[in-house]
């Protein structure tokens, strides 16, 4: 098999990861497109092992190995996403990482919750501004 | 097809080791070529709807499409158990994970129009980019080279097995003490959210009228203040504040609510304690 293949399958699939996690809203499907991004490396690491394995003779399956240790991690990393998603839905009843923006340097003006800040929030840009400077 | 039987039983009878003398070429595929492209399609295909389909749930389902199409491709590249473990471990738990995940915050089943954020056309000029430039390296570097996929497969259970006890016992016993550490992390994390809220001070949060799991944005102006005058009390903590609390909670209470008594639950929390 050519090996031109999987390696340009894996090349459009972390693409559209990178396009997932860039575009989308929702925390949970970052992740969702971070798996997609974990699975094209899996798929070019596979490819590579199975190449490796005929031509250089390679007996050591590293990447064999390593995709197995990936999927693993992957695992892991979904599991411990998924806690924090849900810790911070019930903390602040919003999974939309838009929202989430505590630690932004400057205080936005143009989020999708600017509108109802005037209600009470003539003082927090301030106070913020003052910490930031501090 | 005629090209494709010519090119194969060349492959056949020509048992070339040598990349460069393969009877290969762009316009003979294999069988198994043309099922990976294929497959692949699928693939790419349903990795595409999932990171731009509205409905939040019908992403998820597709995800195991994609993720299913990549365990045909591990068959087809002859790597068995990588495949059975994308099954079992992809398949079978991440997406349904996933899926909880998306039940418990309350996902919205319909079109939600809100699923992309503003700046797609920036996301997806950078993906377009990133594609076209791997993709070019790719292709210009692996040109003209094939896989051998004769013989005993390369993946096989025994073989992977052999190498994984043999070669990688080490990184397999460091994996199993991180996949412990995962899940007792998982588990603190979400028992730490459920004892803080049923906690008392998320009670009288409760009680000015903006409960923590309402999703409107007076809250997240709640929580903003909480966290960034939770930062430094000293600073934020005028002396009036720290001698009698009580006092200045109760006019401004009815102006914000949430304002100024966050501050005196995040400075002296003994005396809250005390009071109760």
């Amino acid at each position: 098999m050519h090996l031109v293949y999987p390696a340009v399958l894996s090349a459009l699939l972390f693409c559209t990861g990178i396009y997932g996690v860039l575009a989308r809203r929702n925390a949970i499907l970052v992740l969702m497109s971070v798996e997609l991004m974990l699975n094209a490396v899996n798929l070019n690491l596979v490819a590579f092992d199975v190449w490796l394995s005929r031509t250089a003779d390679e007996k050591l399956h590293s990447g064999q190995a390593l995709t197995l240790f990936t999927i693993a991690i992957a695992a892991a990393e979904i599991g411990i996403g998924l806690a924090i998603v849900l810790a911070v839905y019930r903390g602040r009843g919003t999974s939309d990482i838009d929202k989430l923006r505590d630690t932004a340097e400057g205080y936005e003006t143009d989020g999708p919750d600017s509108d109802a800040v005037d209600g009470d929030g003539t003082e927090p840009p301030a106070a913020e501004k003052a910490e930031a400077t501090a | 097809m005629t090209l494709a039987a010519i090119a194969s039983a060349t492959a056949t009878t020509a048992p070339a080791t040598v990349a460069a003398t393969h009877p290969h070429g762009f316009l003979s595929p294999t069988g198994a070529e043309i099922a990976f492209l294929l497959v692949g399609l699928v693939t790419f295909g349903a990795a595409l709807v999932t990171v731009t389909t509205k409905q939040l749930v019908h992403a998820a389902l597709w995800l195991v499409v994609a993720l299913g199409g990549l365990a045909v491709e591990y068959l087809l590249l002859t790597a068995e158990f990588i495949a059975w473990v994308q099954v079992l471990i992809y398949v079978g738990s991440v997406v349904v994970l996933l899926l909880f995940g998306l039940m418990l915050t309350k996902a919205p089943i319909g079109r939600s129009p809100d699923a992309d954020s503003g700046n797609r056309w920036a996301a997806l000029a950078v993906a377009v980019a990133a594609a076209a430039a791997l993709v070019w390296v790719v292709v210009d570097a692996f040109r003209a080279t094939w896989m051998d996929l004769d013989g005993p497969a390369a993946g096989s259970t025994a073989v992977t097995g052999a190498s994984l006890f043999q070669n990688w016992v080490l990184p397999f016993e460091a994996l199993s003490v991180l996949l412990l550490a995962a899940l007792v992390g998982a588990i603190v994390l979400s028992r730490k959210a459920k004892a803080e809220s049923s906690s008392p001070p998320v009670n009288s949060r409760g009680a000015t009228g903006s409960s923590p799991s309402v999703p409107d944005s007076r809250n997240h102006t709640f929580g903003r203040n909480g966290r960034s005058q939770g930062n430094d009390p000293t600073e934020r903590n005028t002396p009036s504040q720290l001698k009698n609390p009580t006092e200045l909670k109760n006019p401004t209470e009815l102006k914000n609510p949430t304002k100024l008594k966050n501050p005196t639950e995040h400075n002296n929390p003994t005396e809250q304690k005390g009071a109760r």
